[in-house]
């Protein structure tokens, strides 16, 4: 199907993120993605994670006659295929342009750098020589395919075992691996493709772009090097103009992250030899972690929190002074009780307390409660009318009242809220929010009444 | 070749030039009367043709069509006979498709395509003889050719090649050169501001050598570009005397 173009505000996002140097996932921008290798129960069978883009390399050999003019060399034939489950986008015909560019790319970067010794591949010069395959499968989509496949390239070929041959004379006899184990490939060095993805005509540079970012990336620059620091492989496409001080600052980024990766596939070598020697389990079906809808593990996004406690300090510095609240439960009948608000109650008729809450601004109560409440004591007062009117105001939710005493609401008559003396009721308000003590504990006692929590005071 | 020197004792390379020198360029432009620009170019012993057909109408589906820019297309075909041992697929093989999009790429940079949107420029290259350069000189000859055509672009795009060989770099390298497996850059750029549209390396050069190689591959492609502005003018200058000027 056709690729879902990516809006205009999510390409700004992003590339306004990237501007101010931030990623989606919060890496830095010379970070990687988590690299994961697993290995197959054969030799030369892998499956390389970076990030979520998965790519799995199989190596298989077959005895063959050589080519003419190489008849003492062995062939190396390398495959990238994009299945269609690694992205909707990729469809059996649709694919060509990015198939034949990554394809070459890995061709080049493993048949002309020389990294496989291919003379040590000829049994019998011009007559029959191993012909290595390597076949690399996308299974997922998630940016930068070219390094994931790269890695599973080298990682497949190293883990890689052939049958053992011997000749004598003219008899050439392939041993199976029971008969005699299997031999390693000679490897010289290991390439490894390390991808720059350039933004703003050059201006800004990532490593290892996922999916996201390669989609709003001017162009792309891809340097293949090995552990001893010698480039394989430059290609820079995209349509990207390029200045040599970047190309340059470039190679010696690839080198640090090149060594880094190369260790990690040397010990991820190391740690299924070692569990093959011991007889311990190996193979996909050990290696890939069950992902069970009951234990949701994701993955820790590394984020750095030296300056949260600045930035906390200046945050809460330049605040202002939350309003403060207290829980108020609401006890509708002795057994019940209600905290904050739930659907507007039309139980009470207009209350009079809002003017005062408003004046003393943080009140005892539910903020909800508080801020329906300034505003409406604001628009009283906008009204300008002092006596009357400002103790009337339309009352939304819980009755309103100052003290921090739950409040209780009843059905009966007798208690009906009348408010003889509005002025007086700041006062005593202002007293209830300052004791402390009362704010933190409601008394048990339900309050009946405003009325009768003025005579209490 | 066992035993061919690449580089004497002397600093002479096979040919006879010198580490930095270019082989002899010729070029002329509107060799083909139908096409709306072409171009013939002949590096040392490689030769190549470029065609531009454009702006023109998007051909096949409209959906292609960009709203704003032209679209660049670009085809690369090496003749069979254009090669030592001849060649059984002239063009269509994964090498001739990478090709192909290499030159798209160069060239999308440095041709204004937001001038003609909807529109598409073809440009097609001929390699006759391949000596070694082969990039370079389709580069060259393209855009020549797209300066025969008349589409503006932001400045000569000029190509050429280069290698790493016993500690020195060698400029705009043969086929000998290049056969003998050691490290070779191609490298496009822009003259004037030293941009460069494409680069492109194989084999293995340590990173040290890198800046070297480079820097030889940019003089270089300078040199190309003062050949190809001579080229350039002269051409006019015919074609003026020709209208009678």
């Amino acid at each position: 199907m056709k690729e879902t173009p990516l809006s205009n505000c999510e390409r700004r996002f992003l590339l306004r993120a990237i501007a101010e140097k931030k990623r989606l996932d919060g890496r830095q921008t010379y970070d990687y993605r988590n690299i994961k290798i697993s290995f197959g129960t054969d030799y030369g069978c892998c499956i390389v994670e970076l990030g979520k883009t998965r790519v799995l390399g199989q190596v298989s050999c077959e005895l063959v006659s050589p080519k003419l003019n190489r008849a003492t060399e062995g062939i190396l034939f390398f495959n990238l295929e994009l299945s269609q489950m690694a992205a909707p986008a990729f469809e059996p015909g649709r694919q060509s342009d990015l198939l034949v560019k990554l394809n070459r790319l890995l061709e080049r970067c493993l048949r002309n750098s020389k990294c496989i010794d291919t003379e040590s591949l000829c049994v019998v010069a011009g007559e029959k020589v191993w012909q290595i395959r390597v076949d690399l499968h996308l299974l997922n989509h998630d940016g930068n395919i070219i390094d994931a496949a790269s890695i599973a390239a080298i990682v497949a070929l190293c883990h890689f075992r052939r049958p053992d041959v011997s000749v004598q004379g003219d008899e050439v006899t392939l041993y199976t691996p029971e008969e005699r184990d299997p031999v390693p490939l000679s490897i010289h060095h290991m390439p490894i493709c390390v991808s720059f993805a350039f933004f703003q005509q050059g201006t800004y540079l990532l490593v290892d772009p996922n999916e996201r970012e390669e989609h709003v990336m001017d162009g792309l620059l891809v340097i293949a090097m090995n552990k001893h620091r010698e480039i394989c492989t430059i290609q820079s496409s995209g349509g990207i103009m390029l200045l040599k001080d970047q190309v340059l600052r470039c190679s010696k980024i690839a080198g640090v992250k090149v060594a880094e990766i190369t260790e990690l596939i040397q010990k991820a070598l190391e740690n299924d030899q070692k569990v093959r020697k011991e007889g311990g389990k190996f193979g996909f079906a050990e290696s890939i972690a069950n992902q069970r809808i009951t234990a949701f593990k994701m993955e820790k996004a590394p984020i750095d929190t030296s300056d949260v406690e600045e930035k906390a300090e200046e945050i809460i510095a330049e605040a202002e002074p939350p309003s403060e609240v207290v829980s108020k439960p609401v006890l509708w009948t002795p057994g019940t009780a209600q905290i904050g608000e739930g659907v507007e109650n039309s139980w009470g008729d207009l209350e009079d307390s809002e003017k005062e809450d408003e004046d003393e601004g943080g009140s005892d109560e539910a903020i909800i409660l508080d801020s329906i409440k300034m505003d409406t004591g604001v628009d009283i007062s906008d009204i300008g009318s002092q006596e009357v009117s400002s103790h009337y105001v339309a009352q939304v939710g819980l009755k309103p009242l100052s003290s921090d005493a739950p409040i209780v609401l009843s059905d009966s008559e007798e208690e009906e809220m009348i408010i003889l003396e509005p002025d007086k009721n700041p006062k005593k308000i202002r007293t209830h929010t300052i004791s402390a003590k009362q704010e933190k504990a409601p008394s048990k006692k339900p309050v009946k009444k405003r009325k009768k929590k003025r005579a209490a005071n | 070749m066992a035993g061919l020197e690449l580089l004497s004792d002397q600093g002479y390379r096979v040919d006879g030039r010198r580490a930095g020198e270019l082989r002899k360029i010729q070029a002329r432009m509107g060799v083909f009367a139908q096409a709306d620009g072409s171009a013939y170019i002949e590096q040392g012993n490689t030769k190549a043709l470029a065609v531009v057909y454009g702006p023109h109408e998007i051909r096949g589906s409209r959906a292609r069509a960009l709203p704003d820019r032209a679209l660049v297309n670009c085809q690369y075909s090496s003749a069979t006979f254009s090669t030592g041992e001849r060649k059984r697929r002239p063009h269509g093989d994964r090498k001739s498709c990478e090709m192909g999009l290499q030159l798209r790429q160069t060239f999308e940079a440095a041709i204004l395509t937001q001038l003609h949107p909807r529109s598409q420029i073809d440009i097609y290259v001929q390699v006759l003889q391949a000596d070694g350069g082969t990039y370079a000189a389709c580069v060259n000859a393209a855009t020549l050719a797209v300066l025969d055509a008349g589409i503006p672009m932001r400045d000569f795009v000029c190509a050429c090649s280069a290698g790493f060989v016993d500690g020195t770099a060698l400029a705009d390298l043969s086929h000998v050169e290049e056969a003998a497996g050691g490290p070779q850059l191609a490298l496009a750029l822009l003259p004037a501001s030293g941009q460069i549209a494409l680069l492109e390396m194989d084999a293995r050069l340590h990173e040290d050598h890198l800046e070297h190689v480079l820097e030889a591959a940019a003089q270089a492609a300078q040199g190309v570009h003062t050949l190809l502005d001579r080229v350039v003018r002269q051409h006019v200058r015919e074609a003026s005397i020709l209208l009678g000027d």
